[in-house]
């Protein structure tokens, strides 16, 4: 019998073996591509995942649907469209695709293999960040087992539908996971973004219009169709559909990775499931989402982990993977860490990102080695302004800016200690 | 010194290079593939491969230059049989990451990015790597290592 309330992780093992064909069957796999096939035309699948309220699960939570049905379907039948899963994860503190990249992969592809039916698109690729070597090979296998059975490839379940899927293992820059950036290097060419519009739903991979999406939010996409829309909406707590792969690392308890459903209270995430913070550590704010969120406070612990109420509280739900802070750590430090980040993987296309975020990083490090002026703070916040949404090409130095003007807002008396000491140091000597 | 004469790319790489074409719409679309393929068995690619990669792949080495300098795991320069990579990442680093490099560097006797004088290792710095739950991490050649303390590192590097 399936676990209906963990669709998503119900084959993953506590082991770390992974899921065969065979186990992925024996729990209902390939059921949801066989109903998806044999009974929906590929509008009805988009309606069908429209309905569920699905949105996905790679930091924006546009509706998986709606996306899908923005596709040209009109055109002539023989219109190249493609389908790529986004398996680049490289934001700082996120860690849930790779799990079900290395533990269940014909999860997966069955979510591929029923995308590329509701937009018609007849190849598809896998981008993932290359150092995830294991997910590589265990992907590989799977999609080899499942050309032997027939589910990919020419005839898929004795249907006219035909699909390729190709894994493309990628060298290393944050800014491939950014959508259109990963059209590029799946091209071959520098991972720089493209210009919107027009939108790769229309003009995407070779000019051809092109679906991107989370491996999370495709690995949903099966028990939608298997088990259909009321189930699956009824497994959200909060306004939001379905289960989530929800994360917490740190100076933690137990720090992991958990299914929850959608709406799941940050409190029960980090006092239950993760136990709590270690001896001798306090809870001092946390970025719920990844890298490239505000950073929340103890305050908002009972907000529940959904796009509405996360935003609501200055945030974003992001990837669902939480990075906490204690009371021993220093937030100025630890905003350093992440600038230094985004300041490394930034492409260098357009100048407020390239000269902006090393400019942050210059004043921070100054600030923190005692040579900061109380007016650094103001000219932090200007940047977090200069590189905020609107200004920049992509959404790369606006997400840089998301912990740091959090920081400046919360933490701004760690900010000022390391100030007001250099001045002290100054007075007496 | 006596310098390595370059015969090209050998028949293997040729083929798996071509194998990759096949996914693709042109050509130049595998070039990372290509350069990653040439990595394999050469763990760098020099300028020559560079050249010969791009020949095959009916680009400018330039245009191939810029492709390659553009991502962190390619490498234009020698290194070690082994890359031992340590997440420098937001959580590595609040858990140790700093010190998980210098007792590397210690042990090898090297600076970040430098071949060890065997020839066995280079250390380098790699954004997060998808594990923070078990933070600090490395990787080594192609495997994850978790939970990393002064006694793991020993342990991997054999000593
Ligand atoms: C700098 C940057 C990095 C990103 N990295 C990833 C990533 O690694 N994986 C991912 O799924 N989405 C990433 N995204 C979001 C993608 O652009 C895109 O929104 C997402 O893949 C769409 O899939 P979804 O609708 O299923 O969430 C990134 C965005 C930006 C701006
Ligand atoms: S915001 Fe940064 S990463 Fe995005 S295009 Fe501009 S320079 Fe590149
Ligand atoms: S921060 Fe090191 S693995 Fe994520």
């Amino acid at each position: 019998m399936e676990k209906m309330d963990k669709p998503l992780t119900k084959n993953i093992r506590p082991d770390r073996a992974f899921a065969t064909l065979a186990d992925y069957e024996s729990t209902g796999g390939y059921q949801g591509l066989r109903k998806a096939i044999t009974e929906l035309s590929p509008k009805e699948v988009q309606q069908w995942v429209k309905d569920s309220g699905l949105r996905g699960r790679g930091g924006a939570g546009f509706g998986t649907g709606l996306k899908w049905s923005l596709v040209p379907m009109d055109a002539n039948v023989l219109q190249t469209r493609y389908l790529v899963a986004n398996a680049d994860e490289m934001e700082p503190g996120a860690f849930k695709d790779r799990l079900l990249l290395e533990q269940d992969p014909h999860q997966l592809i069955e979510g591929m293999i029923i995308a590329a039916y509701a937009i018609q698109a007849k190849i598809a690729y896998i981008f993932m960040r290359g150092e995830y070597h294991l997910a590589a090979k265990r992907v590989e296998n799977a999609l080899q087992e499942a050309r032997t059975e027939g589910y990919l490839g020419e005839h898929i379940l004795n249907s006219e539908f035909n699909l390729q899927i190709y894994l493309h293992t990628s060298a290393g820059r944050y800014i491939c996971g950014e959508e259109t950036a990963l059209l590029n290097a799946l091209e071959g060419k520098r991972a720089t973004p493209r210009a919107k519009p027009p939108f790769p739903l229309v003009s995407g991979l070779w000019g051809k219009p092109t679906v991107v999406n989370n491996v999370e939010t495709l690995c949903n996409v099966p028990h939608i169709l298997q088990n259909g829309v009321e189930w699956y909406q009824g497994l959200g707590r909060g306004s939001d559909q379905g289960t989530k792969l929800f994360g917490a690392s740190g100076r933690l308890k137990y720090p992991g990775l958990w299914e929850l459903p959608m709406g799941t209270p940050i409190r029960e995430i980090i006092e239950e499931h993760a136990g709590g913070m270690r001896d001798g550590y306090k809870l001092r704010g946390f970025l719920p989402g990844g890298a490239s969120t505000d950073f929340l406070l103890p305050e908002h612990l009972d907000v529940l982990m959904d796009y509405e109420a996360v935003a609501k509280a200055g945030s974003r739900l992001g990837t669902g993977t939480l990075i906490v802070l204690d009371d021993k750590t220093c937030p100025v430090q630890m905003v350093l860490n992440l600038e230094q980040f985004f300041a490394q993987e930034s492409c260098g296309w357009c100048t407020p990102c390239r000269d902006g975020l090393p400019w942050t990083v210059t004043l921070l490090k100054d600030i923190i080695a005692g040579k900061g002026r109380i007016e650094d703070l103001d000219t932090l916040a200007g940047l977090t302004r200069m590189l905020g949404p609107g200004n920049t090409f992509c959404a790369l130095a606006p997400g840089a800016m998301e912990p740091l003007q959090s920081a400046l807002k919360y933490f701004r008396e760690d900010f000022e200690r390391y100030i007001v000491g250099s001045h002290a140091v100054m007075e007496s000597s | 010194m006596k310098k390595q004469v370059f015969e090209g790319l050998s028949s293997a790489e040729i083929d798996e290079i071509n194998a990759e074409m096949s996914h693709y719409e042109d050509k130049m679309a595998v070039s990372i593939e290509a350069l990653k393929i040439v990595q394999k068995y050469r763990r760098w690619v020099s300028d020559e491969c560079l050249i010969a990669v791009a020949e095959l792949l009916e680009i400018s080495p330039t245009q191939l230059e810029a492709v390659a300098t553009f991502y962190n795991l390619i490498y234009r320069q020698p290194v070690g049989k082994t890359i031992i990579h340590y997440c420098n990442s937001v959580t590595c680093w609040m858990l140790g990451s700093d010190q998980v490099q210098e007792c590397l560097c210690r042990h090898l006797n090297v600076e970040l990015g430098e071949m060890s004088a065997d020839g066995e290792y280079t250390i380098l710095p790699i954004v997060c790597l998808g594990a923070c739950d078990h933070a600090p991490v490395v990787m080594v050649g192609d495997e994850l290592r978790l939970d990393i303390t002064e006694d793991a590192v020993n342990e991997i590097l054999g000593r």
